[in-house]
């Protein structure tokens, strides 16, 4: 059987996608309840910290970049190739390097926490 | 392999031929949205590692107007996406009991209950009423 690295790039997709379909509304609509000055209790800092702190919340956290970023990232590569521009290496490399660039960032910041 | 293979000219026109394009190509969108606030919440986790002066900062940028025109348009491409995913649901995951296969209204609206009660659930736990 032919050897592809298909899978690997398209189970984060399918798993972020079903992911960000159930949960990313609802995380949109308690940052735009903050952007309405209406912050739920959760966003205070001490709540926040308290909670991100805790191991499992982090990895829980780590998890949610990792899927949403990289099934965007898999989406707007299709999505360029859709829109004619067929340098689809060159397109991979850089939205797949972004997902991965924004996760590890997202790693840094939650082991400073 | 050809010499000189015919490559089919490839523009971004084709969007616009049919209403179900301009449907898909919404939802394809709806990346740029998840993913644009997915990086905004990376740099809000950074705030809130350099302490509580920088997480008010950053709740700050929130309320300003430009965020809040990009959320309302991420929510709507966010919740487009979402519907749009559990719509296909019965595709992919037929679900056979003995001879018949479960209608597909009952997989997708399996799926769009789980939403619901998911997100009613995170709004209280955030304490968002």
């Amino acid at each position: 059987m032919a050897r592809s690295n298909k899978p690997i790039v398209w189970g984060p997709f399918a798993a972020g996608g079903t992911l960000t379909a159930f949960l990313t509304p609802v995380l949109i609509l308690l940052t735009l309840l903050a952007a309405l000055g209406h912050a739920p209790d959760l966003l205070a800092y001490d709540r926040l910290h308290a909670f991100v702190g805790h191991w499992l919340a982090k990895t829980v956290v780590a998890g949610v970049v990792f899927l949403s970023l990289w099934s965007a990232a898999h989406r707007l590569r299709i999505t360029c190739y859709d829109l004619g521009l067929r340098a689809d290496t060159a397109v991979a490399t850089i939205v797949y390097a972004g997902a991965l660039g924004g996760t590890g960032a997202a790693l840094l910041y939650l082991a400073r926490i | 392999m050809s010499r000189k293979p015919y490559v089919r000219e490839m523009t971004w026109r084709w969007i616009f031929r049919h209403p179900r394009y301009v449907r898909y190509m919404a939802r394809e969108f709806s990346c740029l949205f998840i993913g644009g606030w997915t990086l905004l919440m990376v740099w809000g986790l950074k705030q809130l590692a350099d302490g509580p002066a920088a997480w008010g900062a950053f709740l700050e940028v929130l309320r300003s107007p430009a965020s809040i025109v990009f959320h309302v348009l991420a929510l709507a491409f966010a919740a487009y996406h979402s519907i749009t995913w559990f719509n296909l649901t019965p595709k992919a995951l037929p679900v056979q009991l003995g001879e018949e296969f479960v209608p597909e209204g009952v997989i997708s609206g399996a799926h769009f209950a789980l939403w619901a009660g998911l997100t009613i659930a995170v709004l209280y736990l955030a304490g968002a009423f």
